[in-house]
């Protein structure tokens, strides 16, 4: 089983765009966002959800307000700043809760109960690219890291049901908790970057990231025409870094056209754009098949 | 007052809006990179690092002679970062969150506070005298969130002792991360661009950030490309638009030199003023009506 991961760092660079183009010209896959925080591969592909559930990660400490007699030992115990006094009693703010169970344990009226907690939810879909594993992260929750891990052994399930062989990912920014789970068992991660100040700086982040945890990596510069000394310092990169570049692709409005459209960059009639992305998915599957 | 620069989609225009805005700001200001992960303001404020310190989290550590493996910490652990194996207690210092919880149940004082680098904060100061702090997520590290309370913890205290106001350039996103980076600012400002998965992520930050009852703001980047859909959302949800930026090539290559947008020229200088005044006044009404 073959997985491409698609990541950035910096956001804004074209990941997902670019991720929709690939499930479009890619054969026998499943599709997979990892985004999970703030996803958008959907708004392309237009699942048609077939199953879902909810995603429950962890736990919430909740204070019953009858039982709390307002001591406030669990305050002084919340390593997360969570827990502040309200009148006379103390109440817990969810959102900055992480749910260590400290303050359930240590409660001298046993007044806090200890709440699973609804993080999400998952879906699996049919898309006119083939099956599409993606989830959404409720508003302010964490565990996405997790929720990125549940969603790639779907996707794996989903592949070795169907009899097939390759896993599209589309990832989030950053190198967090999300990224750092959406590497495992991956093949190679595809970094798509851009020539300005903050595209190197964060694929140098990213590219150290996947390195500390040996995945391989190949680079793709979008939007390469906007600044020669970038582009060059991007591809001086690659080659102390020994990362293959998959293609340099310009700075086009066709890209914003066919998001607009609802379409991958590379359906509908041919485009000088369109064509330099088949050329690089045809690297990338070159890389993929390469052990 | 805290300006919060944020967004649901990453690479909106949050940084440009925060450097431009603390470039124009009128009153003492400081500039706190909060994108721990990959923190880009500096590389257009270009400020002179004073200093870096290593922030870390509080692990257990153990030790195994007094350890009588009754599992008592590894039963409490709530993310799995103590397991007893056998007659081996195992310790997974990357997935511990600090809690203390186990050093609280081991009957014998076997385990003692450790420390896991989470990244640093550097501290340094611009050529207008902009004073810029920025935290650094060590490559590796999955936890973001107690990083950005040190970060936020040492910015709330130079504002207060020098008198400044804040803009914080946030992370992307709607998740743990970005919400520890807007709890505490008096405005929200959402950098959203006119295209669909502008507008998508921009209805989730929105949605996210509702509930924490701070007034919000939109500044549309690259106004002129895609729909006008933004447009309509932030009509329907009375949502204001505060700024917009127009989609030209000039303003891409400006970035893509490093350069500060409020910077490229007077028109540009005087559109960030703007929304630098209707932001403070933003916040005054946000305060008189709390």
């Amino acid at each position: 089983m073959r997985e491409l991961v698609i990541l950035s760092g910096k956001g804004g660079t074209g990941k997902t765009s670019l991720a929709a183009a690939f499930a479009h010209l890619a054969q026998g896959k499943v599709l997979c966002d990892l985004d999970v925080d703030a996803p958008d591969l959907h708004l392309i592909a237009e699942p048609a959800v077939q199953r879902s559930g909810p995603f429950l990660s962890g736990h919430v400490a909740v204070i019953d307000p009858d039982l709390c007699k307002g001591c406030g030992a669990c305050e002084g115990l919340c390593a997360f700043g969570a827990i502040a006094k309200q009148e006379s009693i103390f109440t817990i703010d969810a959102s900055r809760c992480e749910g260590c169970k400290v303050c359930v344990n240590r409660c001298p009226e046993e007044a806090i109960d200890f709440q699973e907690r609804l993080c999400g939810s998952w879906y699996e879909s049919e898309t006119r690219f083939g099956p599409m594993v993606h989830a959404l992260l409720d508003p302010g929750q964490e565990n996405s890291g997790k929720l990125v891990t549940l969603l790639k052994a779907k996707a794996r399930e989903r592949a070795r049901q169907l009899g097939l062989d390759l896993i599209l990912s589309d990832g989030a920014p950053g190198i967090g908790c999300p990224v750092i789970s959406s590497l495992a068992q991956a093949t190679l991660a595809l970094l798509v970057t851009e020539p300005t100040p903050s595209g190197l700086h964060d694929l140098e982040r990213v590219e150290s990231l996947c390195r500390h945890f040996r995945m391989p990596t190949a680079v793709l510069i979008n939007k390469a025409d906007l600044n020669p000394d970038y582009l060059s310092a991007i591809r001086s990169l690659c080659s102390t870094q020994g990362m293959p570049l998959v293609g340099q692709l310009p700075h086009d409005p066709a890209v914003v056209e066919a998001m607009v459209r609802g379409e991958a960059v590379t359906e509908g009639p041919a485009t000088p754009f369109g064509d330099e992305v088949r050329h690089v998915w045809g690297s990338i599957l070159h890389l993929l098949d390469t052990p | 007052m805290i300006v919060a620069v944020a967004s649901g989609k990453g690479g909106t225009g949050k940084t440009t809006v925060s450097a431009s805005l603390a470039s124009v700001w009128k009153r003492p200001v400081m500039a706190v990179d909060m994108d721990v992960e990959e923190p880009n303001l500096h590389l257009f404020l270009r400020p002179t690092w004073a200093s870096a310190e290593s922030v870390h989290l509080a692990v257990p550590l153990l030790d195994e002679d007094r350890c009588r493996l009754c599992g008592a910490c590894a039963d409490f652990c709530q993310f799995k970062a103590i397991s007893l194996l056998g007659k081996h207690l195992m310790l997974f210092p990357e997935m511990c969150h600090g809690c203390g919880g186990c050093l609280s149940v081991c009957p014998e004082g076997a385990l003692r506070r450790g420390q896991r680098e989470l990244g640093t904060v550097e501290v340094g100061i611009t050529g207008e005298a902009i004073p810029c702090l920025t935290g650094r997520l060590r490559v590796g590290e999955a936890m973001s969130p107690p990083l950005m309370r040190t970060l936020l913890g040492k910015a709330w205290a130079q504002k207060e002792l020098e008198a400044r106001d804040m803009v914080i350039d946030a992370p992307p996103g709607v998740s743990c991360p970005a919400m520890t980076a807007v709890r505490g600012a008096d405005v929200i400002l959402l950098v959203t661009e006119p295209t669909p998965f502008g507008l998508h992520d921009l209805r989730l930050a929105w949605k996210a950030f509702r509930p924490l009852g701070i007034p919000m703001g939109v500044v549309i980047n690259r106004a002129g490309l895609g729909d006008r859909n933004v447009q309509g959302f932030c009509e329907e949800n009375v949502l204001p638009v505060l700024a917009e930026i127009p989609f030209s090539r000039d303003v891409a290559e400006h970035y893509a030199r490093g350069g500060v947008l409020a910077r490229l020229d007077a028109g540009m200088k005087e559109r960030f003023e703007a929304l630098a005044e209707r932001l403070e006044r933003m916040a005054l009404e946000g305060v008189t009506h709390a």
